[in-house]
């Protein structure tokens, strides 16, 4: 019992982080209909910087924090005004194929500057003394990833329910075209989507990075995603939040239970997709996603 | 009727289906297929041997563009598909001692059949979410491939016997050249009848304007799974091929990136096109040879700079992709269209 406990707890945990790089996705997704296969990609870049910034230049954790969080920023605005805004316009397919060449690039410059071997945060962000829950031993990295995303989760469902920003960027998701007449600056809207999924996924790369250690593989971790957001629906923002924590639980039960009962090693690695096609048989647009509705 | 007319003078249905229009053409096509089986005798094995991977490329970058280019659902399974159907035949040939001309076919359905699974979404999917849906094929393949080692031999990989005719086996440079290249021969004349015939044309409907085409009669989910069929088809013989050509498979080959490769082809070559199916081949083959050759020398002059070439590789990859999706979208193809237009008006362009 206190086996599947755990998995729940760092099922959850993965999860949130999961929610966290889900969220940027479904931001970019929702407001400029881009399809971002380099979200993976900018968590890793978010990582690596941070990593820099503490353990190569000894920079104070808050302060590294601040420094990454404003790198992804610009690294956002720079690719989203020289390699996505050309495309606007273009086929869905264009689009998914250049956030993949961005991806590599992006991979390329990661190993050019930083080499291919794990990294560990050292001085590491969060105590490394493990603390009671329910009986159960946890690290308290666990408790603060799952904190930090649930809190930067919540901050943003505020922002994009009250804020002015937030109320133009639901506008331009609805279209873009109405936005525009609305007197709404579309152009910097997608810019600012960009922003906070690359500050989403700068985030998560860091939280992953201070569970497992940084390496080239956190790429993958951004593909894993798309369990996560088709299950929450593709368009929805507390969808990906549910489908990243449900994704997550799912993943590590799975993982646990197939590697005592049958002995299968790496489940771990490939149950996110067996999920995304039972969900697309079942329930093509996720849990809380928009129907379409095509009309000549 | 030898010179190009410099407008549309088809009269006839004849006239339209026919796909090489003048005397020049047909000519110059049957001179390139004549050069094309004699190059071994005059070129070095690497160029054939490169000749080789060209040509399987070409029946990949073939069925994905039937799925991608021609009915509109982007595909990101390829590789792993080419992989089901090199391990299928290496099965077939190994255990059911099958003969390799029949044991080609078998793995070009197997993986038909799998990629028809991947496909079933497309029943009430369209476009990006099936893009999603063959992403987790690749992936789910991918850890099949790993772990399936009675079939795959796990990360060890399984050895692919060389194909049997008679007593002559398919062992060297040269003929697996002449095995290959005859295949992607008949996938290029296969590929372009298709298009011609009442499928294809279904397949451009469906890509166009799917409910257009739905009201037209063309039945989406039918239409949408033979493609996915089609496709995998391709795949799996050139899975086969890629198994006769390097003898050894391991699963290591067909992972994520030679699907994105697959993908970055048709995009480079042209959507939709046979001709940027072979550009897109093509280039995409020797392209990671001309930059091997390339980081080379700058390692030469640089000695530093040698742990960066890999990164650098991956790097030029991405960058040319997204050069010529933002600046030549529709491929090489059409810049092929555009200086034949060029040379066959050229001194009087209006």
């Amino acid at each position: 019992m206190e086996f599947y406990l755990q998995l729940v707890i760092s099922g959850l945990v993965l999860g949130s982080i999961y929610a966290l790089v889900a969220l940027g996705f479904a931001i970019i997704f929702k407001s400029t209909s881009v399809v971002n296969f380099a979200q993976g990609e900018l968590m890793m870049f978010g990582a690596y910087f941070c990593f820099s910034m503490v353990v190569q230049y000894k920079v104070p954790w808050i302060w590294a924090f601040l420094i990454t969080i404003l790198f992804s920023i610009a690294l956002a605005l720079v690719v989203e005004r020289l390699i996505l805004r050309p495309m606007i316009g273009e086929p869905v397919i264009s689009i998914i194929m250049v956030t993949i060449g961005l991806s590599s690039v992006l991979r390329s410059i990661v190993t050019a500057i930083w080499g291919t071997q794990i990294q560990v945060y050292d001085p590491p962000l969060f105590p490394e003394a493990t603390v009671n829950l329910v009986g159960i031993p946890t690290s308290q990295v666990y408790l603060w990833s799952f904190g930090l995303s649930a809190v930067l989760l919540f901050l943003f469902a505020v922002f994009f329910k009250y804020s002015k920003a937030g109320v133009a960027m639901r506008a331009t998701a609805f279209s873009n075209q109405v936005a525009l007449s609305m007197g709404i600056p579309v152009k910097n809207i997608f810019a600012l989507a960009w922003c906070i999924a690359s500050v989403v996924s700068a985030i998560g790369g860091i939280l992953i990075g201070s569970i497992n250690g940084i390496n080239v593989q956190l790429g993958h971790f951004g593909l894993k995603v798309f369990p996560a957001v088709i299950l929450g629906g593709l368009d929805s923002i507390p969808g990906a939040a549910i489908g990243g924590l449900i994704v997550g639980v799912l993943e590590n039960l799975s993982d646990g239970v197939l590697k005592t009962t049958l002995g299968l090693s790496g489940i771990k690695e490939v149950a996110p997709y067996v999920f995304l096609v039972i969900i697309l048989m079942i329930k093509p647009y996720g849990l809380f996603g928009k129907k379409e509705i095509e009309r000549i | 009727m030898s010179v190009a007319h410099c407008g549309d003078f088809r009269q006839t249905y004849r006239d339209d289906m026919t796909v090489l229009r003048t005397r020049f053409i047909r000519i110059a096509v049957g001179a390139f297929v004549v050069l094309l089986y004699l190059s071994p005798l005059i070129t070095s094995n690497y160029v054939t041997s490169t000749m080789t991977t060209i040509a399987i490329a070409v029946i990949g970058a073939l069925g994905i563009n039937v799925v991608t280019g021609f009915t509109g659902q982007i595909s990101l399974g390829q590789g792993a598909f080419m992989g089901v159907g090199a391990f299928a035949c290496s099965y077939f040939m190994r255990v059911v001692h099958m003969p390799f001309w029949l044991a080609m076919p078998m793995a070009g359905l197997t993986a038909a059949a799998v990629g028809m699974i991947f496909g079933l979404p497309s029943a009430r999917l369209k476009g990006l979410y099936l893009a999603i849906a063959t992403l987790a094929a690749q992936f789910i393949l991918q850890y099949v491939f790993m772990h399936l080692d009675a079939v795959t031999g796990g990360s060890n990989g399984i050895p692919s016997p060389p194909p049997e005719f008679g007593t002559f086996a398919f062992d060297g440079d040269r003929s697996k050249y002449y095995l290959t290249i005859t295949v992607a021969i008949a996938a290029v004349i296969f590929t372009t009848n298709l298009l011609r015939s009442r499928s294809g044309r279904a397949f451009i409907a469906v890509r166009d304007h799917h409910l257009s085409a739905e009201i037209m009669g063309v039945n989406l989910f039918k239409y949408r799974l033979l493609s996915f069929a089609v496709s995998a088809f391709y795949a799996g013989i050139a899975g086969s091929l890629w198994g006769m050509y390097t003898g050894y498979i391991s699963a290591e080959h067909f992972t994520i990136a030679e699907s994105i490769n697959y993908l970055a082809m048709i995009i480079i070559g042209g959507l939709g096109s046979v001709l940027g199916s072979i550009f897109g081949a093509i280039f995409m083959t020797l392209l990671p040879q001309v930059l091997t050759v390339g980081t080379g020398a700058l390692a030469d002059i640089f000695p530093k700079i040698g742990f960066l070439i890999m990164s650098f590789k991956d790097g030029v990859f991405g960058i040319i992709v997204i050069l010529f999706l933002i600046f030549e979208p529709d491929g090489l193809a059409h810049r092929w269209r555009m200086i034949k237009t060029y040379w066959k008006l050229f001194p009087f362009s209006y």
